[in-house]
């Protein structure tokens, strides 16, 4: 069983340990300007000097691909912490006080997991206006109840168990058993949850790029070019086909890796 | 039957607590919507003549009151920036999506079940790996890439359609739904890997109780185990999460519109974003919320179909 899961764990760590640090180097460099255009080399396809080809402005994919996938990766982060940080405040102090917090915090998780992210999202969307920070804050709170859920159950398992009723036992707090006794022992099943979270995260974001309410123009995101590259899917199918790939190795990588994950912990 | 009323009752209450949030969701919003109608350079006058004719003068509770009696009747409202009904701009629109989301969802079904039984039947190790990395890749996949992928491969390379070539269900039905048929099986692709993955690993694990081994050792043949005992049990997980799909599909229809240009609540809805025309998204937010709650209901339904314990509790 262990060895299975870790083939998942070492080919979805490659796959997103290669995108990851494409990302981290199309911070800093990219092979040309992804705002440059050249008239004379529009619609190139795929070669040497532009390997993802050029678009409709001739600016090169390539470098255009690596910066939408830094900003999507960025939201994804930014989108995944604030749902996980708030996710596990909620979710330990539901587990570990129980009682009427408990419930009432669990019924409203309940009832937002309820409807689907996306139509929630656009409902904030609406009324706070297009933003990317707006985006951000939507997907963010979207994500809080899986996580809260995923490390209510945890917590509520280990609160019951040998090592948290001795440390009780010794006097200590409250506070330092949620985190300093039990949070630790909820990371394996909390980093799954980061992952599936991730993937989540990048589909959600590209879904609402791609209709024209997520990021908005000068910031690149893999879902609007998308959308755009669905205009030249004819005279330049590399455009949507490359974008596309990006976007599925991206959400592949991360998938295997909570597979591989899950697997493992099951294992053990 | 009881059982039914009871849940019948939680439809009603938990359809009316959906629309007072939809409703108070789209109070709390700064601004005055008669100064985007008007302009900033209207007079007092006209912006309170402008406020009455569209009620929004009165107190909130007897605007919720009006606007969800109003609701019922099929009056969801007028556009801020039309001036006309709400109901009017959806007439058209509606009952494609709807088509769309109940095809995809039917694709979903059709297609999810017998795969997930013939994926839940293999169990060699080989075969474990092989489905998982399919189910995988098949699930990293976003629809609207699919769609995309769908108009390349069907409408560039093969020219079988011409993406945009819509046909109104009221002229055609034959060319509307065969044209529905990819963005259909876009939407579902995804959502069958997910259901596979899902009936898969619960008839694995229902396969490994005992009295499926009983069942066995008396002698029963292996399909008649796996229809009559194993997958009455397997199916309860699977269809919540059916049911949380159908929710899904619907969103994920207004995507794919985009993708196929389908004459859907998709573009309405987005401009209306686009344009803080709240009436509208308003009345399709409830709309979709309807749908999603009566989806739960019927859900619910099944559930007690296939597992009469659930009545008891």
């Amino acid at each position: 069983m262990k060895k299975k899961g870790n083939l998942f764990l070492y080919i979805g760590g490659t796959i997103s340990g290669l995108m990851t640090a494409l990302i981290i180097l199309g911070f800093f460099w990219t092979p040309y300007s992804p705002t440059a255009l050249d008239s004379s080399a529009k619609f190139q396809p795929p070669s040497a000097a532009h390997i993802m080809g050029t678009d409709n402005f001739g600016r090169d994919i390539f470098s255009r691909v690596l910066d939408g996938a830094g900003d999507t990766f960025i939201i994804a982060l930014c989108v995944v912490a604030i749902g996980c940080v708030f996710g596990v405040l909620i979710g330990s102090i539901c587990g570990y006080i129980g009682g009427v917090p408990d419930l009432i915090l669990t019924r409203v998780c309940d009832s937002i997991t309820a409807f689907p992210s996306f139509l929630l999202a656009l409902v904030i969307v609406t009324i706070l206006g297009k933003s990317t920070a707006n985006i951000v804050l939507a997907l963010g709170i979207l994500f809080i109840p899986s996580f809260a859920r995923t490390v209510r159950g945890e917590f509520a398992r280990c609160r019951e168990l040998n090592y948290i009723k001795s440390a009780r036992l010794t006097g200590a707090g409250k506070f330092r058993i949620m985190f300093v006794h039990i949070l630790p022992n909820t990371f394996s099943v909390l980093f799954t949850a980061v992952t599936i979270g991730f993937n989540n995260a990048v589909l959600s974001e590209a879904s609402m790029s791609f209709l024209g309410i997520g990021i908005q123009p000068p910031f690149a995101s893999l879902g609007s070019m998308l959308s755009d590259s669905q205009a030249y899917l004819h005279r330049a199918p590399w455009y949507a086909l490359c974008t596309g790939a990006v976007i599925i190795l991206l959400i592949l990588g991360f998938s295997l890796l909570s597979e591989g994950l899950q697997r493992m912990n099951k294992g053990d | 039957m009881k059982y039914a009323a009871k849940k019948l009752c939680t439809l009603i209450i938990t359809l009316f607590i959906v629309s007072l949030l939809a409703f108070l969701a789209f109070q709390v919003i700064p601004g005055d919507p008669t100064t985007q109608m008007l302009g900033t350079e209207a007079t007092e006058e006209a912006r309170a003549a402008l406020r009455a004719e569209l009620g929004l003068d009165r107190p909130v509770h007897i605007r919720y009151f009006e606007w969800l009696s109003g609701f019922v009747r099929g009056d969801f409202g007028t556009s801020y920036s039309y001036r006309i009904p709400v109901s009017d701009m959806l007439a058209d629109k509606l009952p494609i999506t709807f088509i769309l989301t109940i095809m995809s969802f039917a694709f979903t079904v059709i297609l999810s079940i017998p795969l997930g039984i013939l994926a839940g039947s293999a169990r060699s190790k080989v075969m474990d790996v092989i489905i998982t990395v399919i189910d995988q890749i098949t699930m990293s996949i976003p629809a609207f890439f699919i769609g995309i992928l769908a108009c390349f491969i069907f409408g560039n390379i093969f020219a079988l359609f011409v993406p945009g070539d819509f046909v109104s269900y009221k002229e055609s039905w034959g060319a509307c739904l065969g044209y529905m048929v990819l963005p259909a099986l876009s939407i579902a692709i995804p959502r069958v890997a997910m259901t596979v993955r899902m009936l898969r690993s619960s008839i694995l694990s229902e396969s490994d109780k005992d009295y499926v081994r009983t069942a066995h050792s008396r002698g029963n043949h292996r399909r008649a185990i796996m229809v009559r005992h194993v997958l009455k049990n397997a199916l309860i997980p699977v269809i919540t999460f059916l049911a949380v799909s159908a929710a899904e599909i619907m969103t994920g229809s207004i995507i794919i519109e985009q993708v196929f240009t389908i004459p859907g609540i998709s573009r309405l809805l987005l401009t209306s974003i686009s344009g803080r025309d709240f009436p509208v998204v308003q009345a399709i937010v409830v709309i979709i919320a309807a749908w999603i709650v009566i989806v739960n209901f019927v859900a619910d339904l099944l559930y007690q179909l296939v597992d009469p314990r659930i009545r008891l509790k």
